[in-house]
């Protein structure tokens, strides 16, 4: 960071030479960001939830239908597989990236030799693009990949991680937990930094073990990262789109099961023929459960508080 | 946070001194680490190290093995026993991956441009300018920022339609090239530095422009650093909104490419590899120079959520 500017630095700038010529509206400041997420972020916003009422095409304005897209839902057997899907994928994800980020932390606190390296070593599959990572792992969990090669050389044999509907959404989550365990471990990092170390001294004078402590002083101590890092992930979790549609395909795997809510917006949606108005209600949906467990997490935070 | 590596400090005596002077690792508070766990911790440290750059390593050794070369063999053969960069080559015959870099390098370059403008200029409105409707304005970006971009990406699409934008380059960088997020970081850099110092350039006669720029702006340079650096990986990195967005495979950016690569020449292992190798190790090289900068932003942006 560079050093505060004195004043002494501020008229040696001859500030006050500078002629006065461009207009200094502070609305001219915040125009630019202002313009780009109005119309790129909250005009759209706006256009889905009135899009979820109309039988909108690509390429045909559409009608105002009042809740036909809502009740047609209800009857959309993909719907409920993609709503499954993503659901599974929040129960499957969230507590492996709570807790494995928080024990990786625990790892790499230590300032012993060599540390700095592993860090940055196990922050790499958080550079990597998506589409990188869910190739590099279609290829390790393929039928003649490295990691049945491996299970086949101990004597496990061949297993279909890619074919099978339910291997192929677990390995999904395998891969979203193996992208993000980086990315957490470091926000867990700076909250561990800030645990006085004389509490894990008096646990450890009271005859607490390693588990003991991490349960009783870690763990109450950086709760609310904890809380933090659910609520981030459960929200990305549900959203799930790129694993699934990289490692299943377009088409989510065997009979389009594997098929996650975020996958069948954008099916639904794009190309020529996209129904805009369905895929608006599809997208209506996420909001409500991206919010509702946005308030279940936050909620379940605030409970624990009082005792 | 501290990356700092300790030195060996002073040895204390022990009771039973060791006949060769051993480097003695120390921990954060100086204490002694005991061997067994530092052997355990170095154990652990390395399972974990082959789990995490593994993956990569072999996609590497993948892309390097020549055409007569098993590559599913089993046990497994981890290092090309005759390396070659003949996959690269193929690549850029079959797709124009040089092409799709170069489009990957234009929109990421574009959205750190966009982003370190768009977000220092607002972000200075909402810190310092004085004006009626401010509030509003920063409640406009503060919901931007909430808004889950995968429920809108429909809307967005049919918006960048009616501007005539889709299958543009233009159109992949439009929608995050002032991200909400990047806005509300130099909101809280600007509010973090003294407000004495501008308060003199005022009395001065300095006019806000000159206030941003002189005296601000070069005081916010490391959240600047964080928001580029995010901007370039984010665009760089992005895979759904260009999907949706590109039609045209001559517009293709690199992980559109690799998706389509991948969608065509599935069964070419060898070829996929040597594609991904090309995405990601112009990342892998921007991380390992400026790698600060990244864990900063990882604090920084999560505090924001």
């Amino acid at each position: 960071m560079a050093a505060s500017p004195t004043v002494e630095g501020v008229r040696r700038a001859g500030l006050v030479r500078v002629r006065r010529q461009l207009p200094t509206s502070p609305w001219l400041f915040a125009a630019p960001g202002l313009l780009i997420i109005g119309a790129f972020i909250l005009y759209p916003f706006v256009s889905t939830l009135i899009n979820s009422f109309t039988d909108r095409r690509t390429l045909i304005p559409g009608e105002y239908v009042g809740l036909a897209n809502f009740r047609e839902l209800l009857h959309d057997d993909m719907f409920w597989i993609g709503l499954r899907n993503s659901t599974l994928y929040v129960v499957g994800v969230v507590p492996a990236l709570v807790l494995l980020p928080l024990l990786l932390a625990l790892l790499v606190q230590k300032n012993i030799p060599g540390i700095t390296f592993f860090r940055s070593a196990f922050y790499t599959p958080v550079v990597a693009s998506i589409v990188v990572v869910g190739l590099i792992w279609v290829w390790l969990l393929d039928e003649r990949g490295l990691v049945n090669s491996l299970l086949e050389a101990i004597g496990v044999g061949r297993v279909g991680f890619l074919s099978d509907q339910w291997l192929l959404l677990l390995s999904a989550m395998a891969v979203t937990v193996w992208k993000g365990l980086g990315y957490y471990m470091i926000i867990y990092l700076a909250a561990l930094a800030n645990v006085p170390r004389e509490l894990h001294e008096a646990a450890a004078v009271d005859g607490a073990g390693a588990v003991r402590r991490f349960l009783t002083v870690t763990v109450p101590a950086v709760r609310s990262t904890m809380v933090l890092v659910g609520a981030l992930s459960s929200v990305a979790a549900f959203k799930v789109f790129s694993e699934v549609y990289l490692m299943a395909g377009p088409d989510g795997g065997p009979a389009g099961e594997d098929t996650t809510l975020v996958m069948l917006v954008q099916r639904t949606g794009t190309g020529l023929t996209g129904r805009v108005g369905y895929a608006s209600a599809l997208s209506v949906v996420v909001f409500a459960v991206t919010v509702a467990l946005m308030l279940l997490v936050l909620r379940a935070d605030r409970r624990e508080d009082t005792p | 946070m501290s990356v700092l590596e300790k030195q060996p400090s002073a040895v204390r005596p022990t009771e039973r001194p060791a006949p060769v002077r051993r480097r003695r690792v120390v921990d954060e508070h100086g204490r002694r680490v005991r061997a067994w766990e530092l052997a355990l911790r170095y154990a652990l440290l390395l399972g974990v190290l082959a789990l995490t750059v593994g993956p990569f390593l072999w996609q590497l050794s993948t892309s390097l093995k020549g055409p007569t070369e098993d590559i599913f063999s089993s046990p497994p053969k981890f290092l090309p026993g005759d390396p070659t960069l003949h996959n690269y080559e193929r690549v850029a015959d079959t797709i124009p991956v040089w092409d799709y870099a170069l489009n990957s390098l234009k929109v990421a370059g574009a959205n750190v441009v966009t982003n370190c403008v768009g977000s220092a200029l607002a972000g200075y409105a909402l810190a310092r300018l004085r004006y009626r409707g401010r509030r509003v304005a920063t409640l406009a970006f503060i919901l931007a920022m909430l808004v889950p971009v995968e429920g809108i990406i429909i809307a967005q699409f049919t918006t960048m339609r009616e501007l005539g934008l889709n299958n543009t380059l233009i159109g992949v960088v439009l929608p995050g090239c002032v991200g909400a997020m990047n806005v509300l970081l130099m909101r809280n850099a600007f509010l973090n530095l003294p407000y004495e110092i501008e308060e003199a350039a005022f009395v001065d006669g300095a006019n806000s422009w000159q206030r941003f720029l002189r005296i601000a702006l070069p005081s916010v340079k490391g959240t600047l650093a964080v928001v580029a650096i995010f901007a370039f990986m984010g665009a760089w990195d992005d895979f759904l909104w260009p999907l949706i967005v590109l039609s045209d495979p001559s517009k293709f950016t690199l992980t559109i490419g690799l998706n389509y690569l991948h969608g065509t020449f599935a069964n070419d292992e060898r070829l996929v590899a040597a594609g991904t190798v090309i995405a990601v190790a112009p990342l892998i090289a921007l991380f390992a120079c400026l790698q600060r900068y990244f864990f900063r932003g990882v604090g920084e942006g999560a505090v924001k959520g």
